[in-house]
């Protein structure tokens, strides 16, 4: 135990970030779990279906299940299969998935414990820079689970992954240099900085100093390359399931492949986080500072999803159900209640609006796939190199003879 | 042991044990995987240096963008496994003692260098902590005329590899 408290007042920075790895990646497997149950309900109902309903209320404990039923099926490996690649390959993808999160701010650096800002575990000044370096090599896990299977439909999905990544990884990389080269910096928390203030008309407050106006386009080609970057529907060539069965991972069973599905949505969060932080202006409020009471917003927010809970425990559900959505009623009130406090309320708005935001686009991705079929194979490529890139190039060029028109 | 320290041995062997699986590996693929893993290395050690740029382009450009296309090359074609050959009789010989005699030359010329000098000292590594503004202002600055030259060289080369490839006419 001497030991232990010697380390700690030795090496505080660490200590702290080691409990914020372990708080952020509980929330991050919970969040993971539940966006496939966000996204299974939203799909059903744009198909005028109901999704899961019976385990738990509304299907809430749905993930669950799924997770134990991973975890308990028959783990196959294929006696024909490259053993330590097909095994690294599902370790490779969710590590760096989950490692990319690590550099994403969800709150204001001046939040601090110990002098180190709360609500990011790595604030580096490249962050953007690292960002992209690790989802550059999250390749990896998609084209060698392809060809470490050693069975012909993986390895046609391996390729077109790769090929498809490699294609918008460019355009991705090239439409975010302009919100850069606006910022000045690589830092997330700059660029989130340098997007605060408004937008006046006749001096009344119009639209948030967001990036997302000037660099429409930018924000455009972001989105699409965005969603061909995570092998999402329309860009879900790679595991197309009428072509190549299930692409990839075909031959993965068991937690393996619940590891490339998390690592799929992982992705889905790290794109969406990027998104909200270079456009849409990360952890600032949508609303001005004059405004004081919008800071009411997310606790009025899960009182009045409490409030519906209850009513929808009591009108809508019986027995074990009831309970349940008791539960979650309890959590929303209390949770509603605590962030009306005077000394919360601050610590909270930042990643309030940051999950908001991001929310917004995680509902725009499942939104995507419940609506667009997908597009054939000659048509991605010819759309990536093409249409995106010229005109994430053109937008690049504009940017900058802009700023230097400005800044002379 | 601190901390840095550590983490620059881990490396360097990782480094060191990814290289000579590249050469002994059988499969192109594993071996195209000790490359990456080398890479990967090399970018922690320069982050260990301080040099955080160079790092992610280490990683973005070698890794994530070089070697994905080496693998994509060895998944096209399906490259089987590497075929032996009998050991060189004369390896062992002549060439190991001149692989050592290279090691201690080049052991003898960085201990006497500048950098070996300082870090002789005491006084650490040379302050290689370049901030991204400064290596920038360096690039096109200071330096613009190499630089657009190279990427003129770049260009110049993207060209011969699309006249060597086209097929048709």
């Amino acid at each position: 135990m001497e030991f232990v408290a010697q380390f700690i007042a030795q090496h505080p920075i660490m200590v702290v970030s080691l409990v914020k790895i372990a708080v952020l990646l509980f929330i991050v497997m919970t969040a993971l779990a539940y966006l496939t149950w966000f996204e299974r309900k939203v799909v059903a109902h744009i198909q005028s279906r109901w999704g899961p309903y019976y385990v738990g209320a509304h299907g809430l404990l749905q993930p669950l299940a799924d997770g134990l039923k991973f975890l308990f099926k028959e783990d196959i490996t294929l006696p024909t299969s490259d053993r330590f690649v097909y095994i690294l390959s599902p370790f490779l993808a969710l590590t760096l998935a989950l490692a990319a999160i690590a550099l994403i701010p969800f709150g204001p650096p001046s939040v601090a414990v110990c002098g180190q800002p709360v609500y990011v575990i790595a604030n580096v000044d490249i962050s953007l820079l690292f960002v992209f370096a690790i989802t550059s090599i999250g390749v990896y896990g998609v084209a060698l689970a392809g060809w470490s299977s050693n069975s012909k439909y993986p390895l046609l999905g391996g390729l077109r992954s790769s090929a498809q990544m490699i294609s918008y990884e460019v355009s991705l990389t090239l439409s975010v240099i302009g919100v850069v080269l606006m910022a000045g910096t690589l830092n997330f928390n700059s660029i989130i900085e340098a997007q605060r203030g408004y937008w006046h008309i006749h001096s009344i407050p119009f639209f948030p100093h967001w990036n997302f106006i000037p660099q429409i386009v930018g924000f455009l080609c972001y989105l699409t390359a965005a969603i061909a970057e995570t092998n999402r529907i329309p860009f879900d060539l790679p595991e197309g399931e009428t072509e190549l069965v299930a692409g990839f991972h075909t031959e993965y069973s068991s937690f393996k492949f619940a590891m490339f599905f998390m690592a799929e949505y992982a992705n889905m969060i790290t794109v969406s986080c990027l998104a909200t932080i270079l456009f849409f202006g990360g952890w600032l409020s949508p609303f001005p500072d004059s405004w004081t009471w919008t800071f009411y917003l997310p606790g009025v927010g899960l009182l009045a999803l409490g409030a519906y809970c209850l009513y929808d425990a009591i009108v809508g559900m019986r027995g074990l159900h009831r309970i349940q959505l008791g539960v979650v009623t309890a959590l929303a009130l209390g949770m509603g209640a605590l962030c009306l406090l005077p000394q919360v309320r601050p610590l909270i708005e930042g990643p309030f609006w940051f999950t908001a935001k991001m929310g917004a686009f995680l509902f725009f991705y499942v939104w995507t796939r419940g609506t667009l079929p997908r597009f054939r194979y000659d048509q991605l490529m010819s759309f990536g190199w093409k249409l995106l890139l010229p005109v994430s190039l053109a937008n690049l060029v504009v940017t900058s003879f802009v700023i230097l028109l400005r800044h002379g | 042991m601190s901390l840095p320290l550590l983490l620059f041995f881990a490396c360097a062997a990782a480094a060191v044990a990814g290289a000579i699986m590249l050469i002994v590996a059988r499969e192109p693929i594993h071996s195209a995987l000790a490359l990456i893993l080398v890479m990967v290395s090399l970018a922690v050690l320069y982050l260990l240096l301080g040099a955080e740029f160079i790092a992610a382009v280490q990683v973005i450009v070698y890794a994530g963008a070089i070697m994905v296309l080496f693998v994509f090359v060895i998944m096209l074609l399906n490259a089987g496994a590497e075929e032996r050959t009998h050991w060189s009789k004369i390896a062992p010989w002549a060439g190991l003692p001149l692989a050592f005699f290279l090691l201690l030359c080049l052991a003898h010329f960085l201990g006497h260098s500048a950098i070996g000098r300082t870090i002789a000292n005491g006084s650490g590594a040379p302050n290689t902590a370049v901030s991204t503004r400064a290596l920038s202002e360096m690039l096109f600055r200071d330096y613009l005329f190499p630089f657009e030259a190279t990427s003129i060289l770049i260009l110049i080369a993207i060209l011969g590899a699309l006249v060597l490839a086209k097929r048709d006419e």
